[in-house]
């Protein structure tokens, strides 16, 4: 089996806030990340997917294809986007590393398992370069 | 659900590579360099993943918050501008990136509620790096 992985940039504001608690809860627990007005990071993507090298082609997968899936079907949404008030998944999920992480693999997992023997392995989020959260899928 | 919290760390430190139960011949030939009775140092990068089920009212894993505490208190305040053959988890083993790495893991264990340390990755330069890991997912 190998492990491949693409890399992918994005920009874009959050901010955490949990709507059935108080607002002292909130800064008290999220701190500075509870600022209403939101704050942004360069994020990193990192998208690990695991197969046998087609005999063919020498491909785990077209990493042609998995940019442009990347692109696609997680940055046009999220790019210079807030996510708490434009991106669908976070309306009322907390846009945290974690819950970034998941949604990104929702987002991927179909468009990866669809026309090659290849699946989705992991997604990795960097909020910042010392910061970063993954995601195995649920099993 | 269950997710990945990662979080990555430095300190510098010194340390020498000298085992007692090897002639100064012997210790010369296995550590090289690295047995200089001076010692020598290193920044070293230290990078943690914590693994647990992503908590419904804060969306997180663990909070980063109680992560930076832990490592500051029981790893940062200890080893960083420390010289590693000086701590008493030294005194009776060489305190190669390998033994570090797994002195870390066990200072660090059980220190995160519900979440597991899942990982401790030792970066003792650019071009070397070790891993401790817990053999949950």
């Amino acid at each position: 089996m190998i492990f491949l992985t693409r890399r992918a940039t994005f920009s874009a504001s959050h901010y955490y806030w949990n709507d059935s608690w108080t607002a002292e809860k909130n800064e008290q627990v999220f701190g500075r990340c509870s600022n209403r007005n939101g704050h942004g990071h360069n994020y990193t993507l990192e998208v690990t997917v695991v197969g046998e090298p087609n005999p063919e082609t020498g491909f785990v997968i077209d990493l042609k294809g998995l940019k442009n899936l990347i692109e696609r079907e997680v940055l046009a949404d999220w790019d210079h986007r807030h996510l708490n008030l434009e991106v669908a998944e976070f309306a009322k999920t907390i846009p945290t590393s974690e819950n970034i992480a998941i949604a990104a693999w929702k987002r991927l997992e179909k468009g990866i398992a669809n026309g090659s023997g290849a699946r989705l392995s992991k997604v990795r989020v960097w909020e910042t370069p010392e910061i970063f959260a993954e995601f195995e899928g649920e099993a | 659900m269950k997710a990945r919290f990662g979080r990555r760390y430095m300190f510098s430190a010194s340390h020498r590579l000298h085992s007692d139960g090897l002639s100064a011949d012997e210790n010369r030939a296995t550590y090289g360099k690295c047995n200089n009775p001076h010692g020598h140092g290193h920044n070293y990068g230290l990078e943690v993943l914590i693994s647990g089920e992503v908590d419904a009212e804060t969306g997180m894993v663990v909070n980063m918050v109680a992560v930076d505490e832990a490592v500051q208190t029981k790893i940062l305040e200890r080893f960083d501008h420390a010289h590693l053959n000086r701590d008493p988890i030294f005194v009776n083993q060489v305190p190669t990136t390998e033994n570090l790495c797994k002195a870390i893991f066990d200072l660090l264990d059980a220190s995160f509620g519900s979440a597991r340390l899942r990982l401790v990755r030792v970066e003792e330069t650019e071009n070397n790096f070790f891993e401790c890991f817990s053999t949950e997912r």
